[in-house]
């Protein structure tokens, strides 16, 4: 770390200037022009029914109605891991607001108008909503076909039933751990369905021009999963990737609500129906309820054995996951959490099963935490209460329990390098654990609570990053990479590696949104992962560049390479001290010889980053045998809260999270995270509550009935703790942080309200209603 | 039934051709091109869509074009004009914004409030904020950056 200018710094925002002053572009800001065209679709309002017949010749006569598309003109499949979901169904709707038909006209107005003029005919179908009835004996089958689908080969859906992937991983002998322990103890957690609510709606403009080529707009964390979406989906009609170009500016929010392909298939598909024009579709705040992904429901049952003195002996964990009507990548988040769903402990005896159900809810797909904050309500609850029944102090409980570098995890593994113990006592200094504390008011009580959390980044063993690196003629870079910005810093943090690599501040290196045309690949913006990918891939290409240098200087001017070193925008040699000749007057001019003759050319370094130890490639039967995670982030967090003894009403008094980072790239970003996950992840547990009617209707899709934290709804204080103990393959040591804010903010609520209270919640969200409820009961009962 | 008006937007005079029914946001937005404004709900909960009305904040997307006229209108490219606010160097210099698509309503929200009361107390600023909503930061940034602007908190 020593002498590291750059890294580890808090520099401003290099996007910081464009966001305050409004310059930034999102999805909405850019102008097609007079000839752009606006699609509007029409939706099924049945959760499950069979499509009897469409009749779009009312809506054809609305003057301005240029085409109206339905399942007949595009009968194309898509998917990201399950190729499960059709552009537009023609047998059956599977999902309230599921698109069965799109009127594309001149202006929105019209294409609203003539929406509502589509007659579509439905055979309604019993339904199926719940995960434990979707994998009762009989139940309908939301995906009858189901054996018949092409998905990636660490999948492994079961045909005839509703299960769409099943992960079992064991580890040990289970029923040994359990026999040793000393106290066994089993329960149930539910956890409901979330939605991202970023702030910009999703959208996305397309264009399919006369010469065959495909331009899609979109707000969108995966620029390039998209482009190879729409290629493949659209390939019957001759669309190659080299014709399909995916151009995404700023990002108003994303939280994995903007991975992989929603909504933008709409857009690259109908613009195939009109060439020429571009088509622009823009959802509504309801439909960011329906129609992109939602975080999934989980039935888990938990049941973990412990010895006396605390150590944990056997834990099984069976995870029933509502993944609604297409699993195309929801289920790659019932796969992260069958390998991890022992949290970041030591336990030599597991057993996991995450189970996928297809059901006729809104399907499902990345939020923030990625499955992690789901079965953590659940576990930290439970690493609770089982140190409270055997008389222990619940950090204690957990220290004893940590996962340290080395231990081998679930799935037989080595676990990475990780500072969990020193976050753990990080937490409990910060929060005075152990010290009771009393309101000054004698109708609140304060409690206390505690959890630890992990999560590695779920993805395909061979997920890869690129990036390129320009020099201009003042020495200013050009960083172009294809991991998008969509909040957390990330343009800030690739600039900050290729200024400590190249000695030219931050300040002077622009970081672009990506066009697929021109910027390198990037699998996804997902996973948090970008800072550890892409930012080794910028520090390879940076070096690539320093190398370039290097080398023409030291053919230029009779240096030895191994003598040069970059300080200050200029290159210096360590056997001459006064030799300084600076970047600016050669990285793109080149270096003259004395008989005017020039040598060099633009530098421009090229990195690329594959994780090559990875492999997804296990026993199906226990998961044995592959290294499907790369590495783990852990943390720890602590939280102090105020509950009134009689309406459970909650504030929350100080939150302390500490976060093993590896390394802080730019530490004022990470607190950012931390600060803001924290909130996310506390307004899954007080205030977000969606609920569906009997049909599969969400009753409050909307800000106004969906509550969302405002600024009155924050903790009174947050102390965010950054803890670095290096990735050895991270750049500078750096491993990612983005999700991992939110993941324990749950059980810490939880957690603290038995403390405060007396009372257990075992279901979210943890509502002041819900406590005063468990309160009069236990009461009751005294 | 299209009618003109004239509305003076950023200290400019424009006329404009709007349907009774059209909101101001939609007109900034999609007849003038002024792209600071957001919608992010459209419906008066979320705040991206702020601007100044003859000085106070309002949502646009709540005010029908056809209110306006003969009125002022302040968006967030009115107010750079004369470069940045102490208000927004300070948004700048504390990061205090991610994703950045709430900041031109809470830059207009806060610049009103600070019009109306130039020493607001943390509470203050939180309230003021209420009806702007941010998914990405937790607010705590935002409201720290706004009593740094005053010289700290009260």
């Amino acid at each position: 770390m020593a002498g590291e200018r750059f890294v580890g710094t808090p520099v401003t925002r290099v996007d910081g200037l464009e966001k305050v002053t409004g310059a930034a572009r999102y999805i909405d800001d850019l102008q097609f022009g007079p000839d752009l065209l606006h699609a509007v679709l029409v939706e099924s309002p049945h959760a499950h029914a069979r499509i009897l017949s469409i009749d779009t010749s009312e809506a054809q006569k609305v003057p301005g109605v240029v085409k109206i598309v339905t399942g007949k003109d595009l009968p194309y499949k898509y998917g990201l891991y399950m190729k499960d979901r059709f552009i537009f169904p023609t047998d059956k709707v599977r999902f309230v607001g599921e698109q069965v038909a799109a009127v594309i006209a001149r202006d929105v107005r019209t294409a609203k108008r003539a929406a509502a003029l589509v007659k579509v005919e439905y055979e309604p179908l019993k339904p199926v909503f719940d995960p434990d009835e979707a994998l009762a004996d009989g139940c309908v089958l939301v995906h009858p076909d189901l054996g018949d689908y092409p998905h990636v080969p660490w999948f492994f859906p079961e045909a005839d039933t509703n299960i769409a992937h099943w992960r079992k991983t064991r580890k040990g002998d289970i029923e040994k751990g359990f026999d040793e322990a000393d106290l066994v103890f089993e329960d149930t957690y539910r956890v409901p369905r979330y939605v991202h609510c970023a702030i910009e709606y999703h959208g996305a403009t397309a264009r399919f021009d006369h010469a065959g080529r495909l331009t899609v707009w979109a707000s969108s964390q995966s620029p390039f999963t998209q482009r190879h979406g729409f290629a493949e989906a659209l390939a019957p009609l001759g669309i190659s990737h080299k014709d399909v170009r995916v151009i995404a500016p700023f990002v108003g929010g994303g939280f994995g609500g903007k991975a992989g392909v929603t909504m933008e298939i709409f857009a690259a598909a109908l613009a195939v129906m009109v060439p020429g024009h571009p088509v622009k579709i823009n959802w509504s705040r309801e439909q960011e309820f329906y129609n992109t992904y939602q975080r999934q429901s989980v039935v888990a049952r938990l049941k973990v054995g412990v010895k006396k003195d605390g150590r944990i002996t056997a834990l099984k964990h069976v995870l029933n996951w509502d993944a609604g009507a297409y699993v195309e990548y929801g289920a790659n988040i019932v796969n992260a959490v069958g390998l991890s769903a022992t949290g970041p402990y030591r336990i030599d005896n597991v057993w996991i099963d995450s189970v996928c159900c297809y059901t006729n809810l809104p399907p499902s797909g990345a939020y923030r935490g990625f499955g992690y904050s789901e079965f953590t309500f659940g576990l930290e609850s439970h690493m609770t209460r089982i140190a409270r029944k055997l008389g222990m102090d619940p950090v204690a409980f957990r220290r004893k329990n940590a996962i340290k570098e080395g231990d081998t995890l679930a799935y037989g593994a080595a676990m990475n390098p990780s500072g969990l113990h020193q976050c753990i006592n990080r937490v409990e200094e910060a929060i005075d654990w152990g010290v009771k504390e009393d309101s000054d008011d004698p109708a609140k009580a304060i409690g206390k609570g505690v959890a630890c959390f992990w999560k590695a980044p779920a993805m395909p063993p061979n997920a890869s990053s690129g990036a390129y690196l320009k020099f201009n003629e003042d020495a200013s870079i050009n960083v172009l990479v294809s991991g998008m910005e969509i909040g957390q810093g990330f343009m800030t943090a690739m600039a900050q590696i290729a200024a400590e690599v190249l000695a030219v501040p931050p300040s002077k290196i622009r970081v672009e949104t990506p066009d697929t045309d021109r910027n390198p690949y990037e699998w996804q913006t997902v996973a948090s992962h970008v800072t550890w990918s892409c930012g080794n891939a910028v520090k390879l290409a940076a070096e690539d560049a320093r190398k370039q240098i290097f080398e023409l200087v030291a053919r230029a001017h009779d240096y030895q390479v191994k003598t040069l070193y970059l300080e200050d925008e200029a290159v210096r040699s360590t056997s001459n001290p006064d030799f300084e000749l600076p970047l600016k007057d050669f990285v793109i001019e080149g270096i003259m010889n004395k008989d005017g003759t020039f040598m060099g050319g633009p530098i421009m370094g090229r990195g690329m980053f594959m994780p090559e130890f990875s492999s997804a490639l296990s026993d199906p039967k226990t998961s044995q045998g592959g290294k499907p995670n790369v590495h783990y982030t852990v943390g720890a967090a602590g939280i102090v809260l105020e509950v009134d003894r009689e309406t459970g009403r909650m504030k929350v008094k100080k939150v302390a999270e500490a976060i093993d980072v590896g390394r802080a790239i730019n530490p004022d970003l990470v607190k950012g995270q931390i600060v803001g996950g924290i909130v996310q992840g506390l307004a899954t547990v007080l205030y977000e509550d969606m609920r569906f009617d009997e049909n599969g209707r969400i009753l409050n899709p909307n800000f106004t009935d969906y509550k969302i934290p405002t600024a009155m709804d924050i903790p009174d204080e947050t102390v965010p703790i950054i803890v670095e103990v290096a990735q050895p393959d991270g750049p500078f040591g750096a491993r990612g942080v983005g999700e991992h804010p939110m993941i324990p903010a749950a059980p810490l609520v939880a957690n603290a309200i038995e403390d405060a209270l007396g009372v257990r919640i075992t279901s979210m969200p943890v509502t002041a209603e819900k406590v005063a409820m468990a309160k009069k009961d236990a009461e009751a009962n005294d | 039934m299209v009618q003109e008006l004239t509305i003076t937007v950023n200290g400019e005079e424009r006329r404009v051709p709007v349907e009774p029914n059209e909101t101001l946001l939609e007109v900034l937005r999609d007849r003038m091109g002024i792209t600071s404004p957001k919608c992010g709900c459209d419906r008066g909960d979320c705040g991206a869509c702020t601007v100044l009305l003859d000085g106070r904040s309002v949502r646009s997307c709540l005010v029908l074009a056809v209110e306006v006229a003969g009125h002022e209108v302040t968006t967030l490219e009115g107010i750079n004009r004369d470069g940045l606010t102490p208000l927004q160097q300070a948004f700048l210099d504390r990061n205090a914004f991610q994703c950045g698509f709430c900041a031109p309503g809470i830059v207009l929200t806060v610049t009103d409030l600070l019009a109306r009361n130039p020493n607001p107390s943390r509470e203050d600023v939180q309230e003021a904020l209420t009806g702007n909503l941010c998914r990405c930061t937790g607010y705590a940034p935002i409201i720290d950056a706004v009593l740094e602007t005053i010289g700290g908190e009260r």
